[in-house]
């Protein structure tokens, strides 16, 4: 009976709040704001808040799936699922451990690091099966830029390890800011947390990072096969990424989400915040070059990355 | 070991508003060869043309391109006053240079909008649109349209600039050059647009000339030409203004080229208001004798030119039309080639390329053989014509 209370609840988490449903109409919501912002940045007018509800209902609900002759149907169908499922397990864990962080597992911040990869790697897996020499070049793109940003993504996750005294729990980072200060405060950690806005900005694929699927390039790359609910779905889960990534970085450098009605209203705000910069970067760059992204990543980024891993060695 | 593979850009492509194919060939993200395949939409307008009077010929020259609604009448009803020797008004001629250079405003506008939008960078595309409405509000005052003005006829033009709207067009105009202050500084100094732009789709001044690249393509490597001064119409060589030519011909040349071109246009705009003297629009010709007449302007992407020849009846017997996105696209091949995908498309934009411009026709499968010659749709055509009328039952 516990252990039937225990998948009942495991279930619940996962699949409606914190977990899928939540988690996608947050995502929705955010990509309302985010087209809303743009919008009034270029002089528009921007959609109504539902614009985003009614796309993807359209795409799961209405529109025809089409899958290219002679593809995988497994690979080319099975990705989007892969890439929605490991999206929502990011977005369940931090929230689940926001709330309780003694809930956590020892490692579950190298989880996290594998499953928000998840999404990048499927979308390219289904490109590449899609057998579309655009959507090859798209997928080959995003493979590069993977490699690229991981590595000051993973570079600067190293400082709240540190901080927080070697521990790979986000449960422990949590706790060890709650008792110090939030890491933003610290050198080590602004540095830190601006490198991982700009791996952030590549991961959700914003301009100037949107290589992979540069429209005007290679018209919408990966993307390009997908039509209907498979589309859809891709949507959704990267809706559910960028929910997720923000409150990823509110929990590693800004102790996390309070619950307290004054913690909850900066923590909505410490949220805008990272959106906005994210916007704002969004709309005034042009799109770079893959070889620009690398350079850029592995260079300066990367630089800033060990430089933060330093400061966090030496204390401060 | 290469693979190459082949990235069709067209004929359907968000990069392009209008129908036209470039093949890359590309080994990875490495262009090695460009094919570019134009005549998607041939609409015989030099045919139609030839079955017009001259009055109406040049309502279809003026229908050849949205953009270039003012250079391609300008260009025939000069290759038709070329025929007749005849004289044009001189506030006539300081007319159809403030509408020749608004166009270029809008037009140069408009391409540092698409330019934007091409590299992803849609708040430029947004608000270089929106300046361009400024210039768009200067035609529909003086014209009555945003687009195909109607103002060019043979021997002066049909509108007069009334005096009342002369403030209002200084006005608009001042406001229009803040803006650009503010764009040319916006894309001139941001750092990764130089990243993205400097140094890609090099066309050298060599190349320049043996393609005979025109306009804004040829001045951005260093070739020093330009319809308006070397053969003088309208009242260009009645006001001081200058040639701008860049030396790199990359990208970003030719967007200096085309963004500082547009200060010259505001001066020349001003310096004909203030010049223009009074006195008739029209010259008022009755006959076109027969003859053959050469006309050629400064449209915005380069030199548009027009032949008219005239057999002393009522319409042209010939008309030849010949824009300059012709001559800019086979550049591509020295331009595209060795660049990535990613540059690909900004190169082939950087040329603004007017398809509605450029119009030929051949139809050919994926072989790459001519399956169809132009006597073969001529032949088709006439089958169709016979098999409607039979239809409908005319003669």
């Amino acid at each position: 009976m516990t252990y039937m209370a225990k998948a009942l609840e495991y279930a619940f988490l996962y699949l409606i709040f914190p977990g899928f449903l939540f988690s996608s109409a947050m995502g929705l919501l955010i990509g309302w704001i985010d087209r809303k912002v743009t919008a009034r940045i270029q002089w528009r007018v921007g959609p109504p808040w539902y614009q985003n509800f009614i796309d993807v209902l359209k795409l799961l609900l209405y529109k025809e799936t089409l899958v290219p002759e002679g593809v995988s149907k497994t690979f080319f169908l099975g990705m989007p699922a892969v890439a929605m499922a490991s999206a929502t397990l990011v977005s369940t864990i931090i929230l689940v451990i926001n709330a309780i962080p003694q809930k956590g597992f020892i490692g579950d911040l190298i989880v996290l690091v594998y499953l928000l990869a998840m999404p990048s790697i499927a979308l390219m897996l289904g490109a590449f099966a899609s057998q579309n020499p655009l959507a090859s070049l798209g997928a080959s793109r995003e493979m590069k830029l993977m490699l690229s940003y991981e590595l000051p993504f993973i570079l600067s996750l190293v400082v709240p390890i540190m901080k927080s005294g070697y521990s790979i729990r986000l449960g422990d980072i949590l706790i060890k800011q709650a008792n110090n200060g939030s890491l933003i405060g610290s050198p080590s950690g602004a540095i830190s947390f601006f490198v991982m806005l700009l791996c952030i900005q590549a991961k959700l694929g914003f301009v100037p990072f949107d290589i992979s699927e540069a429209e005007t390039e290679i018209m919408a790359g990966a993307y390009i096969e997908y039509s209907g609910k498979a589309l859809g779905i891709f949507k959704l889960a990267k809706a559910i990424m960028t929910f997720a990534v923000p409150i990823f970085l509110i929990t590693l450098y800004f102790g996390g989400i309070k619950f307290s009605p004054v913690g909850f209203i900066k923590t909505i705000l410490q949220f805008i915040l990272i959106l906005v910069l994210m916007i704002v970067i969004k709309n005034t760059n042009p799109r770079v070059r893959i070889d620009q992204a690398l350079k850029f990543f592995w260079g300066p980024v990367a630089l800033l990355a060990v430089l933060s891993v330093a400061l966090a060695y030496l204390g401060y | 070991m290469s693979h190459k593979a082949t990235i069709p850009i067209g004929p359907y492509h968000p990069l392009q508003e209008e129908p036209e194919f470039y093949k890359l060939v590309v080994e990875g993200e490495k262009v090695v060869d460009v094919d570019v395949r134009i005549g998607y939409n041939h609409r015989g307008i030099e045919k139609i043309s030839e079955s017009k009077s001259f009055d109406q010929s040049i309502f279809i020259v003026e229908r050849i391109c949205g953009i270039c609604s003012s250079s391609h009448p300008i260009a025939c009803v000069q290759a038709i006053e070329d025929i007749g020797d005849i004289v044009v008004p001189e506030r006539a001629l300081h007319i159809r240079s403030i509408i020749q250079e608004l166009e270029r405003l809008h037009s140069h506008m408009l391409w540092v909008g698409l330019a934007g939008h091409f590299l992803g960078y849609n708040t430029v595309f947004m608000w270089g649109w929106k300046y361009r409405e400024l210039i768009c509000d200067i035609m529909e005052t003086v014209t009555g349209n945003r687009q195909n003005y109607a103002m060019h006829k043979v021997g002066g033009v049909r509108r007069d600039i009334e005096k009342e709207h002369v403030p209002y067009i200084l006005t608009r105009l001042d406001e229009f050059l803040h803006h650009l202050d503010m764009i040319k500084g916006s894309v001139l100094d941001d750092p990764v647009l130089h990243v993205r732009l400097k140094g890609v789709g090099v066309l050298t001044m060599e190349d320049a000339i043996g393609y005979s690249a025109l306009g804004p393509t040829a001045r951005a490597s260093g070739v020093n030409i330009d319809v308006r001064r070397d053969h003088p119409y309208a009242a260009y060589d009645r006001v001081k203004w200058n040639v701008i030519t860049q030396k790199e011909g990359d990208v970003f040349a030719k967007a200096v080229v085309r963004i500082l071109e547009m200060y010259e246009s505001v001066s020349i705009i001003r310096q004909c208001l203030d010049k223009m003297p009074a006195g008739p629009i029209d010259s008022n010709p009755k006959d076109i004798p027969p003859g053959e007449g050469i006309g050629n302007a400064e449209a915005p992407r380069g030199e548009v030119f027009h032949y008219v020849r005239s057999d002393g009846t009522n319409s042209p017997v010939r008309h030849k039309v010949r824009a300059p996105t012709y001559m800019n696209f086979p550049t591509f091949r020295q331009t595209v080639v060795g660049e990535t995908v990613s540059d690909a498309t900004i190169i082939l934009a950087a040329i603004d390329p007017c398809y509605c411009c450029t119009e030929r026709m051949l139809i050919v499968d994926s072989e790459d053989k001519e399956i169809l010659s132009a006597q073969d749709l001529i032949r088709l055509s006439q089958e169709k014509t016979l098999k409607l009328k039979e239809k409908m039952r005319v003669k």
